[in-house]
């Protein structure tokens, strides 16, 4: 007997009695449905959760520059400068799981628009790749690009609270205010943030291009963000010439010969910190580990020495994100155990009477030349058919009252295979599990008792 | 050569402590194409010798030839091959599966049989077969909608599938009034003699068993007559044959 004629036997078998292999079904039909319900709602829920989360920047990674020591004095977090522009790059080009890097220069100074004036809490320096770790949107207008970064053109974007306070709700795009005497033409309005989870309001932020910060407000130029390398250069007249793409210095390129005989100090722009989103909550672990790799190798750290950098995550809110999760997932399972126990156990009792009253048929069967392991397999077979029906018809319940939820209560809700998937699984393991005792009982009847049964 | 051959067959249950012979040393010799009723009353071992003969059931001691092979070691797997393709049972209580079209009842022993027919083959065999017992309008019926000896046709159909020689028979007519056992008893013969089937009767009728050629008495586990008769002359036979008789001849 092959495997399909089995299950049509088994099918037909079933269709002799359809009112009682409904209710012994049922059992697993409700624990399906009730599983796939709560799964479907509750990733819905739990994807809502995560993404707010995610939103308040749960992802996000901040690499600050080590500390400076002195005699045993330590100066504290980012009292020396070590990260560069070009560490942001490498980190994005050679970390797979960062999503996003974004240098970072910190600037706190007042803003001035026609008659008000205006200090925001964070005044910052950054790339347009800011916007992608920080899930932020442009509620106006246009963020600014990398060529504005790499000219330091006077741009700007402003938050909610500075609209309010500077522009009292009248469109900023395209004003111009001053920011420490330095004119800044607003491109575009950062979307509402509300306060973070310290109680800081994160609308109230101006953000430019880094090097318009760092050369233009802040006014270190680079001899004064670095004295040796001002010192050795001599001139000023350079100061921005490595910004622009393509353009070759006052002075003619120096052969290699001409650069190991006379090295150049090395140019350094040093930034505040990188801020760095990973690509999942589960990847912050790795992201961490990759950008040290990357950080350590860039600075040319020894084994065995200490980092000078520090990376930070949210590990607080990345803990209430995965605790979420578990807490929910294991409520579920612990759901979904038992009903489909029970279930099975239904299932159990009612294969036990259903072989007791075809123990004729089973005789019969055997008189004809049934094997005891065909009668087994047949008895099997009815059980997982039967779980697996009930199986299908729980999902598809179950699936449905999710979207009736949707519909009803607007929940948001998830379709999730791999619940789908478990449910079959499990179905067809309980019907294996509770449907062989009895297949077995079945498969030792003896043929001549069985036919005589009454 | 014998279709069938006991040689002094025991059989003994334990039920617990105690023993209980059934089958005291019977021996038998039926030949291929014989129509043989076994008669006994109950408790004389006639139903632990058919279920011996049927192979359902192994004997104690003593040796079972079935078409030339020793079959009373088989093991269970090997006994129920042998059930499917030569022997087919035909039972008093006609034992059809409830709620099962006539036709599907038919095809059931097929989906046990090595090399199985598709299903379109296995239909139409067991179609030809259901034509053959006189049930060409009842295919689809199911069996609680047919009478008693619309069942039991439907039965011998089913014993018939497989083409077995060999045919048993426990009481077929026990449940059945006198007009359609005749017909049944009438279609056993008609099969004997078109078919060649051999046929084993088992009926506790004297009047069902002197229709037969050949009649095996059986009593407190040993047969007392009809033993030895390995042949029947059927012409001879048919018309007024003493039930205990035992009589020589030649295969048909």
């Amino acid at each position: 007997m092959n495997g399909a004629h089995t299950t049509l036997t088994a099918l037909k078998a079933l269709r002799r009695n359809p009112m009682r292999a409904m209710l012994t079904t049922l059992g697993i039909v409700i624990g399906v449905a009730a599983v796939i319900a709560m799964m479907e709602i509750g990733s819905g829920s739990s994807a809502a959760i995560q993404s707010a989360i995610s939103s308040m920047g749960a992802n996000v990674l901040m690499v600050m520059p080590g500390t400076a020591a002195s005699g045993g004095v330590s100066f504290g977090m980012g009292s020396v400068t070590t990260l560069r522009p070009e560490d942001c790059d490498a980190i994005l080009r050679e970390c797979p799981s960062v999503r996003a890097a974004a240098p970072m220069v910190r600037a706190r100074t007042q803003v001035v628009y026609g008659n008000r004036n205006w200090v925001p809490s964070s005044m910052d320096g950054t790339t347009a790749a800011f916007l992608k770790v920080r899930d932020w949107t442009i509620a106006e207008g246009e963020p600014f690009t990398d060529r504005d970064v790499l000219n330091a053109n006077r741009v700007c974007l402003v938050g909610q609270t500075l609209v309010r306070e500077l522009f009292q709700g009248e469109s900023p795009v395209g004003k111009e205010m001053r920011v420490k005497n330095v004119t800044f033409r607003v491109v575009g309005v950062l979307g509402k943030k509300g306060a973070n989870m310290m109680g800081m309001d994160q609308d109230d932020i101006l953000l430019a291009p880094w090097t318009t910060i760092k050369y233009r407000v802040t006014g270190s130029t680079l001899e004064t963000a670095n004295q040796s390398a001002g010192a050795g250069s001599g001139s000023s007249v350079n100061t921005l010439s490595n910004l622009y793409p393509g353009s070759s210095g006052l002075y003619p390129e120096r052969s290699e010969i001409q650069a190991a005989d006379n090295p150049m100090p090395v140019r350094f722009a040093s930034i505040d910190r990188i801020m760095a989103a990973a690509n999942s909550s589960d990847e912050i672990p790795t992201a961490i580990q990759e950008i040290t790799e990357v950080l350590r190798e860039r600075h040319r750290i020894r084994p065995g020495e200490p980092d000078d950098f520090t990376i930070r995550d949210m590990t607080e809110m990345t803990k209430t994100l995965s605790s979420t999760t578990a807490l929910m997932t294991n409520l579920l399972l612990c759901v979904a155990m038992i009903s489909l126990v029970v279930g099975g156990v239904g299932i159990m009792n009612i294969m036990l009477v259903s072989v007791s009253e075809r123990t004729r048929e089973i005789g019969l069967r055997m008189a004809v030349g049934a094997r005891s392991r065909d009668i087994l397999r047949q008895f099997l077979v009815e059980a997982v058919v039967l779980c697996l029906v009930g199986a299908a018809t729980g999902i598809l319940l179950g699936h449905g009252g999710s979207q009736l939820v949707r519909l009803l209560l607007h929940w948001p809700v998830a379709t999730s295979p791999g619940a789908i998937a478990a449910a079959v699984l499990a179905a067809s393991a309980v019907g294996m599990l509770f449907g062989f005792y009895p297949a077995w009982k079945a498969s030792r009847l003896d043929p001549i008792e069985a036919l005589r049964y009454e | 050569m014998d279709l069938i051959e006991l040689r002094n067959i025991y059989k003994t249950y334990h039920m617990g402590d105690i023993t209980v012979p059934v089958l005291k040393g019977v021996s038998l010799i039926v030949a291929r194409g014989e129509l043989v009723a076994l008669m006994g009353t109950s408790g004389s071992g006639k139903s632990t010798l058919m279920n011996v003969l049927g192979c359902l059931d192994r004997p104690t001691s003593g040796e079972y030839w079935f078409e030339g092979r020793e079959v009373a070691r088989l093991s269970s797997d090997e006994r129920a091959l042998l059930r499917n393709t030569k022997i087919g049972f035909v039972f008093q209580s006609f034992n059809l599966l409830p709620r099962t079209s006539a036709l599907e009842n038919v095809m059931m022993p097929l989906s046990y049989a090595p090399g199985r027919l598709s299903d379109r083959e296995a239909g139409k065999r067991a179609e030809e077969m259901l034509h053959r017992v006189g049930l060409r309008d009842r295919m689809n019926h199911e069996p609680s909608r047919l009478s008693g000896g619309e069942q039991q046709r439907v039965a011998i159909a089913r014993a018939l599938i497989n083409h077995p020689p060999l045919l048993f028979a426990d009481e077929p007519t026990g449940n059945l009034d006198s007009r359609t056992s005749g017909e049944i008893l009438r279609m056993f013969h008609q099969l004997n003699e078109e078919d060649g089937i051999t046929i084993f009767l088992v009926t506790h009728d004297p009047e069902v068993a002197q229709q037969e050629g050949r009649v095996i008495h059986i009593r407190d586990g040993v047969i007392v007559g009809g033993a030895l008769a390995a042949v029947k002359d059927r012409t001879d036979a048919r018309p007024g044959a003493s039930p205990d008789s035992t009589r020589g001849g030649d295969a048909r």
